[in-house]
C-alpha cells in the first residue's frame, strides 16, 4: 500500500447470505485510490459497483480481506465523516428548503449556525444554486435537486465523495451539464471521487481511471488508467483517445459478460 | 360555491327522508288515538298529527331544530337545561381524553419503533384493547377509579383516551416507519446518533400520518366521553342528556342531544383538519 492511497482494498470479498444460497457480491477486490483521483466504476447490474461503494463507506460490513479509508476502517472513516455520499436519488427531505437540506448534516454534525451558514453559501454557489436558498425540494428540476444534494456532501469538507450512479435517473442534456459541473468542481476542490455509473461516456469523460466490473462473482475485471488530460471540454468526447479509451471499456464490459454463458 | 351544492343536495334528501320516516312511524300512534275515540281520519290530517307528537318515535326535522334553538340561544349557558352547557362537559373530558390518548399513543409508537421487545408485545395488546365493546369496559373503569377516589372529569377522559389512543399508535408507528432505506443510510453517512435521526428525519415525517390519526383519534374521543357519561347515571353532559331522554321518553330531547354530538364532533374534526393545512403548509409538504 503506498502512502498516498486514500482507499486501498486487498482481497475484499462480501458474500450475503440468502434464503437460495451464498451470493458473492464481491470477490478478491484489489484496488487503490490516490489522493485527487476520480475513478468510475462501470459495470452491468449485480457486478457490486455499489456495494463496493457501500463497503467503503461503512454501510456493509466485508467479509474478506482488508480495506481502508485515510488509512482508517471504513467505520472508522464514517464516525471520522471523512466522506460525502451522494445516492442514485437526491433524497431531499420535503419538508426543508434546500438551504435547510444542506444545513441537515452541519446540524448534525454540530457547526456553529454561523459556520452552517456561511457554508451552505458556499457549497450552494459551488453547485451554481445561489437564490434558491428558501425554495422547497419539490420546487426544483430534478437535476437542480441532485445539485443540491451534491451540495449537501461537499457541505462538510470531507475529503472523498462518493457518487452512486448520482445522474442516472436523468436525461442525457442535463446529464451532460452536471458532468462537465461535476469536473469544474473537482478541479476547484481537488477531491477524491469515486463515482458509480452505466454509462460509458460518462465514465471515461470523468475519470483519470476506470475501473470495469463483472458479475457473480462481483470482482474487478480490468483497471483503466485514462491518457486524457485533466482539463476536459465537453468536445473531447470526438477525439481520438477518448473513443479508443471508451473502446477498451466496452471490450472489457463485453469480455467480463463472455465467459459467463 | 362549488362544494356547496352537492352538500346541500344532500342535507335536503335526508331531510326529506326524515320527514318521510316520520310521518310513517309516527302514524300508528295517530289512528291508534283515532280508533279509541272511535273517529275517523283523513291522510292529511294524520300527516298533521305525525308532526308535532309530545313523545314521537321518530321527532320530525323542524322539532329537533327547535329543541336545539329553545337551549342553546334561548337559555343561559350556565342553565342546566342549556345544550351548551353539556356539551361543554363533555367537550372538556372529550378534549382531555384525547390529549392523554395521543400522548400515550406517540410514546406507544416511539417506544415501538425503537425496541423489538414492545415491537413484538404491545400491537397484539392494543388490538385486544379495541375488540372489548367499550360499553362493556367503561363501568368497570369508573368503578375502579371511584373507589380510589377518582370521580368527575378523569374518569371519563380516561374512557375517552382508551378509543383514542388506537388510531394514533397505528399511525403514528406507520409515519415514523415511513423514511425508506436510503434516508436512514444517509443519517448514518452522517453518523448521526439515533436522537437526531428520530428528531430531523422520522418525527418530521411522520407528520402526515399523525394527522390522520389524530382526525379519527379526535371523533373516538368524543364517543367515550359520551359513552363514560352513560353507566354512571351522570346529570351533566351530552351523555347524560341521552341518557335522561332515554328514561322519560323524551325523543326529541335524545335527538337534540344526538345532533349536538354530531356538530360539535364535527366542529372538532374540522379544527383538526385545519391545524393539519396549517401545520404541513409551514412545512412545505401542503398536498
Amino acid at each position: 500500500m503506498t502512502s498516498d492511497a486514500v482507499i486501498a482494498a486487498r482481497d475484499l470479498g462480501l458474500t450475503f447470505q440468502t434464503n437460495d444460497g451464498p451470493v458473492h457480491a464481491l470477490k478478491d477486490v484489489n484496488l487503490q485510490i490516490a489522493r485527487g483521483d476520480f475513478v468510475s466504476f462501470i459495470g452491468p447490474s449485480g457486478c457490486g459497483k455499489t456495494t463496493f461503494l457501500r463497503v467503503v463507506a461503512g454501510l456493509e460490513e466485508p467479509t474478506a480481506g482488508q480495506i481502508t479509508v485515510n488509512g482508517m476502517s471504513p467505520d472508522e472513516a464514517r464516525r471520522a465523516r471523512a466522506y460525502g455520499y451522494v445516492f442514485q436519488a437526491a433524497g431531499l427531505f420535503p419538508w426543508r428548503t434546500i438551504a435547510g437540506n444542506v444545513k441537515l448534516p452541519l446540524e448534525i454534525m454540530g457547526f456553529t449556525r454561523a459556520e452552517q451558514e456561511k457554508r451552505v453559501k458556499k457549497v450552494l454557489q459551488l453547485v451554481d444554486l445561489e437564490g434558491f436558498e428558501r425554495k422547497f425540494p419539490w420546487q426544483l428540476s430534478g437535476g437542480m435537486q441532485q445539485r443540491a444534494s451534491i451540495a449537501r456532501a461537499l457541505a462538510f469538507d470531507a475529503d472523498i465523495l462518493l457518487m452512486d450512479e448520482p445522474f442516472g435517473a436523468l436525461d442525457e442534456i442535463v446529464r451532460d451539464h452536471l458532468n462537465e459541473q461535476l469536473l469544474k468542481l473537482w478541479a476547484r476542490t481537488g477531491k477524491t471521487i469515486a463515482f458509480v455509473t452505466h454509462s460509458i461516456p460518462e465514465a471515461v469523460y470523468l475519470s483519470t481511471k476506470i475501473v470495469v466490473m463483472s458479475p457473480r462473482p462481483g470482482r474487478i475485471h480490468d483497471v483503466i488508467e485514462s491518457p486524457l488530460p485533466r482539463e476536459r471540454p465537453l468536445d473531447i468526447r470526438d477525439t481520438p483517445e477518448f473513443l479508443e479509451v471508451a473502446h477498451r471499456v466496452r471490450e472489457g464490459l463485453r469480455a467480463g459478460h463472455a465467459y459467463e454463458g | 360555491m362549488k362544494s356547496i351544492l352537492p352538500i346541500l343536495t344532500v342535507v335536503a334528501a335526508i331531510i326529506v327522508l326524515w320527514y318521510g320516516a316520520a310521518v310513517w312511524l309516527n302514524s300508528k300512534w295517530v289512528y291508534d288515538q283515532a280508533a279509541r275515540a272511535g273517529v275517523e281520519v283523513s291522510f292529511s290530517e294524520v300527516v298533521k298529527q305525525t308532526m308535532n307528537q309530545e313523545r314521537p318515535k321518530l321527532p320530525a326535522p323542524h322539532q329537533v331544530a327547535a329543541e336545539l334553538w329553545k337551549t342553546t340561544v334561548e337559555k343561559k349557558i350556565t342553565s342546566k337545561r342549556s345544550l351548551i352547557f353539556h356539551s361543554w362537559i363533555t367537550l372538556s373530558a372529550t378534549l382531555l381524553g384525547f390529549a392523554i390518548g395521543t400522548g400515550l399513543g406517540i410514546l406507544l409508537a416511539v417506544g415501538i419503533v425503537h425496541n423489538r421487545a414492545m415491537d413484538m408485545s404491545v400491537m397484539p395488546w392494543a388490538i385486544a384493547s379495541q375488540t372489548i365493546p367499550i360499553i362493556a369496559i367503561a363501568p368497570m373503569i369508573i368503578v375502579v377509579l371511584n373507589s380510589v377516589g377518582i370521580q368527575g372529569l378523569l374518569p371519563k377522559a380516561i374512557i375517552s383516551a382508551y378509543l383514542s389512543f388506537f388510531p394514533v399508535v397505528v399511525g403514528m408507528v406507520k409515519g415514523l416507519r415511513s423514511p425508506g432505506m436510503m434516508e436512514l443510510d444517509q443519517m448514518k453517512t452522517w453518523n448521526a446518533s439515533p436522537a437526531q435521526t428520530f428528531w430531523k428525519l422520522r418525527l418530521p415525517a411522520s407528520m402526515p400520518y399523525l394527522f390522520a390519526s389524530l382526525k379519527v383519534g379526535i371523533a373516538a374521543s368524543l364517543v367515550g366521553a359520551i359513552v363514560g357519561e352513560l353507566p354512571t347515571g351522570a346529570i351533566r353532559g351530552l351523555g347524560a342528556r341521552l341518557l335522561s331522554g332515554s328514561y322519560y321518553g323524551q325523543t326529541v330531547q335524545i335527538w337534540a342531544a344526538l345532533l349536538a354530538a354530531a356538530i360539535l364532533a364535527a366542529g372538532l374534526v374540522g379544527i383538526v383538519g385545519l391545524i393539519q393545512r396549517i401545520t404541513l403548509r409551514r412545512m412545505g409538504m401542503a398536498q
